[in-house]
């Protein structure tokens, strides 16, 4: 899929609506100064204490709008969750889900998948991010710390074409399974999809208008 | 016989081996085919269309005689694109979208994601009061409404009609009132980012104490018809089984959790809307089972009705506050009013914007057509739905339009814990145990 030309042949934003022409640059946020705030500091450390690897594995903190967002190397993703669930200090026995963002314009950090956990024990949350290319969208899995995880890593790969790695089966799980494309990237359009049933077909929204 | 054949109750080959098609009907024949072969092991597809997997879930069970040896879920059947859809409208017309997700709770659906609107501009402390009690006052409401049908479908599953027939009865008066309130029974779209989009109706707080004496004796029917019910509880304890540490692997949350002893409950734990000032008690059971469930639900009722006699008497207290946050930048700016012919526009709004003042008609158009700014940035934030944490993850890139709706959907994360309750027993308590989960499609497909 080239980036001129989204899925199905649609070209700029695939806005079928009506109201495009309102196309703006997304910023993602700079990374934040200590002190955070709240229990933010007591975690980074608890954290930073737990796994020795602490500098190298988290990009940037960001702390925004009352919320604490770790952004983690893909390759550690695992050890970092690991770690974050079995400390006693930290203890995020709740991974609530998984969920993907497409961001266009950053080159070779398309897909963000971010990670909401939640502490029942220390009633904290965090909130993990972690970017990979859109040549080569491939995170690890993280099955085997949140069995919970399975159908959101499989919707993520539905909706974004993340590959988990090591998922016990990574496959469509609201899409059918022969679709093509993957439909929350930001180039793959609103409706736009011709609909076949019982043999007559009725043709995509975009081509039924007449100015077009 | 004929030599029709009937497409839709046949038996053909396949790589994977001989599969009938089965519709109900001739059962008999289907048993003598079937006990004709030497495979004891058979794969059966229950659902999408099935009157007892609450909605349009697809199972697929392995079975060894009745028991079910492996149990999936196929679900997908109802996804609509809502999350997709929001990124091509305004905030504020996000509402109308994510109210029809999971469409027994709502309410719910409105407030988590105007939570997080809130949250990303920045005014969550100047949502005014009255504005955050209505929201609770309706979330409550909701939550029996939605309960009723938990425990009323359910046990219509497992065969039991009349507490079916008592539920929606119940049911019925919470939707009357949700209909004098926002003039709609279901995805109503009335918690708006800044507030709600109405003030409840002259008279409507009084309704509302009427309407909770009159559920709080009805509550007693469905007690007596189910709690020690003998056939009941058969069908119900011991079944669907699933412990706290299960529930913390499956990242359940919800009436499942707290079936299991704890007591987590967002509007305790991590209360929004004002939820602190609330007197109520989280309920519990310890058996991890379905019945454990159907009574942590039954004890939510009672205490809903507990918040909504609170949310009244604080109505009371702030009657004639606005409803809506002052800033005019992000208040919708009409007020629907209940005219000579129903629910519609507020005519005085109507009166100034065509008659008075351009600056008004402008600033209503500007605002409903193109909608106000978000600041760019991400938020989460989360309600106790009544099936477990309803969590909104949001992103805006500075339009005003949001870039990115995601919902963290109860049903559809709890929806993964069939396969935990349910193997190993019995292919007929596999309902049991899905109908305690209640998962509502809607929202699992999104």
């Amino acid at each position: 899929m080239s980036e001129d030309t989204g899925a199905f042949g649609v070209h700029g934003t695939g806005d079928t609506s009506g109201f495009s022409g309102l196309v703006r640059a997304v910023h993602s946020a700079g990374s934040s100064e200590r002190p955070f705030g709240s229990y933010f500091d007591d975690l980074a450390d608890d954290l930073e204490r737990a796994y020795p690897e602490f500098n190298d594995a988290i990009e940037k903190i960001v702390v925004d709008r009352g919320e604490l967002t770790l952004f983690v190397k893909a390759a550690k993703l695992r050890e970092v969750a690991t770690t974050l669930r079995d400390n006693e200090k930290l203890r995020f026995e709740y991974g609530l889900g998984v969920n993907g963002v497409h961001y266009p314009d950053e080159t070779d950090r398309e897909f963000h998948a971010v990670y909401e956990l939640l502490s029942m024990t220390h009633n904290r949350r965090v909130r993990l991010e972690v970017a990979v290319p859109a040549s080569n969208p491939h995170l690890p899995s993280l099955v085997e710390v949140w069995g919970g995880m399975n159908w959101h890593e499989r919707e993520t790969y539905d909706m974004f074409g993340i590959v988990f790695d090591g998922h016990p089966a990574l496959t469509r799980i609201l899409m059918p399974d022969d679709w093509q494309g993957f439909p929350q990237r930001k180039d793959y359009p609103l409706g736009g999809i011709a609909v076949e049933y019982k043999g007559a077909t009725t043709p995509a929204p975009s081509e039924r208008r007449s100015y077009r | 016989m004929s030599t029709y054949a009937d497409p839709y109750a046949s038996s053909r080959e396949t790589t994977e081996g001989r599969v009938y098609s089965v519709t109900g009907g001739d059962w008999d024949a289907l048993a003598t085919e079937i006990g004709a072969t030497k495979e004891e092991r058979v794969v059966v597809n229950m659902g999408p269309q099935h009157p007892s997997t609450h909605g349009v879930l697809r199972l697929i069970l392995e079975l060894e005689g009745e028991t079910v040896t492996e149990a999936r879920c196929g679900i997908g059947y109802l996804h609509t694109g809502i999350e997709k859809n929001t990124e091509y409208r305004t905030w504020t017309q996000g509402v109308t979208f994510v109210t029809r997700m999971d469409y027994l709770a709502p309410i719910f659906n409105e407030v988590a994601y105007c939570l997080g609107v809130e949250k990303l501009l920045g005014i969550t402390n100047e949502i005014p009061e009255r504005a955050s009690v209505i929201r609770v006052l309706m979330m409550e409401l909701n939550r029996i409404s939605s309960h009723m049908v938990a425990l009323g479908t359910g046990a219509l599953e497992l065969g039991a009609l009349s507490p079916m027939i008592f539920a929606f009865r119940e049911r019925e008066l919470v939707l009357d009132l949700f209909e004098m309130i926002s003039g709609l029974r279901m995805n109503m779209a009335y918690i708006r980012p800044g507030g709600v989009a109405q003030d409840i109706p002259t008279g409507g707080v009084a309704k509302i104490r009427e309407t909770v004496a009159q559920l709080r004796t009805n509550f007693k029917d469905n007690e007596k018809l189910l709690i020690g019910n003998t056939i009941w509880m058969k069908r119900t304890q011991h079944i669907g089984y699933l412990d706290l540490a299960g529930c913390t692997t499956l990242g359940i949350t919800g009436p499942v959790l707290r079936s299991a002893g704890l007591a987590w409950d967002l509007r305790k734990t991590q209360p929004y809307c004002g939820y602190e000032n609330y007197e109520f008690d989280v309920v519990t059971a310890n058996s991890c089972d379905v019945y454990g469930r159907f009574l942590v639900r039954m004890g939510e009722l009672e205490q809903s009705l507990r918040i909504i006699e609170q949310a009244c008497d604080k109505l009371d207290r702030l009657e004639g506050q606005p409803v809506m946050v002052a800033d005019k930048k992000i208040a919708w700016p009409s007020q629907l009013s209940v005219g000579a012919d129903g629910m519609g526009n507020s005519l005085n709004h109507i009166r100034e914007i065509m008659g008075e003042s351009m600056e008004a008609l402008i600033h209503h158009f500007k605002l409903v057509t193109e909608g106000f700014r978000v600041p760019a940035g991400q938020v989460y934030t989360a309600v106790e739905s009544p099936r477990g944490e309803t969590g909104v993850h949001l992103v805006s890139d500075g339009g005003t339009r949001p870039y990115r709706v995601h919902f963290r959907e109860p049903s559809f994360n709890n929806l993964q814990a069939t396969a935990a309750m349910s193997e190993g027993g019995m292919v007929a308590d596999i309902i049991a145990a899905v109908a305690s989960i209640d998962p509502v499609m809607g929202g699992v497909d999104r």
